[in-house]
């Protein structure tokens, strides 16, 4: 059977939700292989194998702090030796880089923004900022695929799963690089990444400084914290947060908008939700055209209402 | 410094976009500026005006590759403040995917580098907000082999030891990196980089002065197999609007919209 390459960069576990979809994905179209960015102990070997994956590659050594383009040069190495039907990446700006990288040293074909992949390799997915959906092929080379998350559910895990067999990728030369001088982590919020998600709730200016609302609501369903770039603008909530053009893409099941007027860069992010929730004091906003349920209404006794009600049932 | 920007012609946003014909290429009638290049833009005008300006042999070219309505986007980044302006318009790159696209720019740059001297930067934005796949920054980068900052939210270029070096701030998700690249570089800014000018009534004047070179491929050297239609590597083979959202139900609060919202999601099974 032919095989298809997992690129996935997963420095500890347990494996992300889209590193596991993206194996499970792979494993419709053909035998998963995965291409490791890190070298990869024991126990992430296992974890890689009960996902289905046969053959693990990993670098020789560390790869360089370069960026991108370290990360590039290895999975493309990997797939001349590997000689894959496709190669599968998450849909991250630093996944869809090294996609568009060994793009060209590969001369394959990329396609992003992948919400379906067909046996036969055909790519469904949505461009113009959501209101089209389109069916793409590569015709040159081995199939690139950036994938978005939340695109298929990961199969269950398959302990009795046999070792994959290891395989080491030589260091290549990257070339003239970027170099990463400094790194700041971030404050860990403990809830769900926001592209990966089934639940977010986002505010926007109407939040007006305060995020609590939002935050509270978000907690009680499981769910991410979103936000409109005015919010982020603002400095009210991390840049992270930010939904839309410029931010992130997201096709939650549930995205609760809370103060957001629906800017068509805002829409561009979100309107993919499966149920789209707004709440705004303002009937004429945006965001009601494409709401299922709108609630013309203050956000603040709106949500704090909404979180009172979800605990008294739960009690 | 000499810096090439590059700047797109895509349809407004602001208005329906639809997909046509055959190959389901986009409609380009109402199009504009990049609002996403405007950043790039900025960017490139702050360094070399950070340097003594154009009186100080500073370059700040803005290069755009498309249909002849696409000189538009040149003239919009010389009404700005571009210095100059190149216009890469030939038939055969209509259709072009993201490998054609940077293929013909990288031999637009290479051109340009041969007319002017050696290109220290390609500045561009983020994404173009039509294809939106963010490709062609890093498969321009891989393609002129140059050090490659994508998504650089703050941006400087600094003498270490003697040579220009570009310093960048990035934003991911977990943490907040800074990084490093020795000149020639390629930059993508996101629009957290900078807040675009716009064109006054003496940018306006002055940008009719300024030159816009016209290049073809065959100028720059380009096998038009290798771009447009024929070219791409990635082909579409279907296309169609998404369903419109079937109307929601709209309430306005009356004390009870909290309740209403959780009877919702119970009955969708959300909670
Ligand atoms: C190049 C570019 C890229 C961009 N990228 C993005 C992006 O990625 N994401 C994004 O979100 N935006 C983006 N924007 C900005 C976008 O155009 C809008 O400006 C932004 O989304 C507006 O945010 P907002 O809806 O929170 O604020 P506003 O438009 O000010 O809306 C606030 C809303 O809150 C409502 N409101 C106020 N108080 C209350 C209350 N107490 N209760 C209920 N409702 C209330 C108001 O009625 C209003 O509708 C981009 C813009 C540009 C030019």
């Amino acid at each position: 059977m032919a095989s298809v390459l997992v690129f996935l960069d997963v420095p500890a576990l347990p494996l992300p939700r889209a590193a596991r979809e993206l194996l499970t994905l792979a494993g419709t179209v053909g035998e998963p292989a995965v291409a490791a960015a890190h070298r990869v102990d024991p126990a992430m070997l296992d974890a890689l194998a009960s996902h289905g994956a046969v053959k693990v590659y990993e670098p020789a050594g560390e790869l360089d702090t370069v960026l991108v383009a370290a990360k590039a040069a290895f999975l493309a190495d990997a797939a001349k030796t590997e000689q894959p039907a496709a190669i599968l990446l998450g849909n991250s700006f630093e996944d869809r880089e090294i996609a568009a990288r060994a793009g060209i040293k590969l001369g394959s074909g990329v396609i992003t923004d992948a919400v379906a992949v067909a046996p036969d390799l055909a790519v469904t997915k949505s461009v113009l900022a959501g209101s089209y959906t389109s069916t793409c092929r590569v015709r040159t080379g081995t199939p690139i695929i950036t994938v978005k998350a939340n695109s298929v559910e990961p199969a269950p895990a398959d302990p009795s799963a046999a070792a994959p067999q290891r395989v080491e990728v030589p260091l290549s030369e990257t070339g003239p690089a970027a170099r990463v001088t400094g790194r700041s982590g971030k404050r860990v919020s403990g809830r769900p990444e926001l592209a990966e998600a089934r639940v977010i709730v986002a505010g926007g200016r109407g939040m007006d400084g305060n995020f609590g609302p939002v935050e509270e609501l978000a907690d009680l369903l499981g769910g991410a914290v979103g936000a409109s770039r005015a919010a982020t603008d603002a400095g009210w909530i991390e840049h992270s947060a930010q939904v839309g053009q410029t931010g992130k893409t997201v096709s939650p099941q549930l995205y609760i908008s809370a103060g957001i007027s629906g800017a068509i860069q805002q829409k561009a992010g979100m309107q993919t939700a499966k149920v789209i929730v707004a709440v705004n004091k303002d009937a004429d906003a945006p965001v009601f055209e494409i709401a299922d349920f709108g609630i013309v209404g203050d956000v603040f006794s709106v949500l704090p209402q909404a979180a009172e009600e979800i605990r008294k049932r739960r009690a | 410094m000499n810096i090439v920007v590059l700047v797109k012609h895509v349809p407004d946003a602001q208005f329906d976009r639809h997909l046509t014909g055959p190959g389901h290429t986009l409609n380009r009638a109402e199009s504009i500026l990049s609002e996403l290049d405007e950043y790039a833009l900025e960017a490139a005008l702050q360094l070399a005006e950070a340097r003594g300006g154009e009186s100080a042999g500073n370059r700040v070219t803005a290069l755009a590759m498309g249909p002849a309505a696409a000189v538009n986007a040149v003239k919009k980044s010389l009404q700005i403040g571009a210095y100059a302006g190149v216009h890469l318009a030939d038939d055969a790159l209509a259709g072009s995917d993201a490998a054609g696209t940077s293929l013909a720019l990288a031999a637009a740059v290479r051109a340009i580098a041969e007319s002017q001297g050696p290109v220290d930067l390609v500045i561009t934005g983020m994404a173009s907000t039509d294809g939106e796949t963010s490709l062609v920054p890093a498969q321009l980068a891989e393609r002129l082999q140059l050090a490659q900052v994508t998504f650089a939210s703050e941006l400087d270029v600094v003498d270490v030891d003697g040579a220009p070096v570009v310093k960048a701030r990035r934003d991911g998700d977990s943490f907040t990196e800074t990084v490093e690249a020795p000149l020639p570089a390629l930059v993508s800014v996101t629009d957290q980089a900078n807040s675009p000018r716009y064109p006054n009534f003496k940018g306006i004047m002055a940008a009719k002065k300024k030159p816009v070179t016209v290049l073809t491929l065959a100028e720059i050297g380009v096998d038009p197999a290798q771009v447009g239609h024929d070219g791409a590597w990635t082909a579409v083979a279907a296309s169609a609007p998404r369903p419109p959202r079937s109307q929601g139900t709209i309430i306005t609060d009356d004390g009870t919209a909290g309740v209403q919202l959780v009877d919702y999601l119970a009955a969708q099974k959300l909670i």
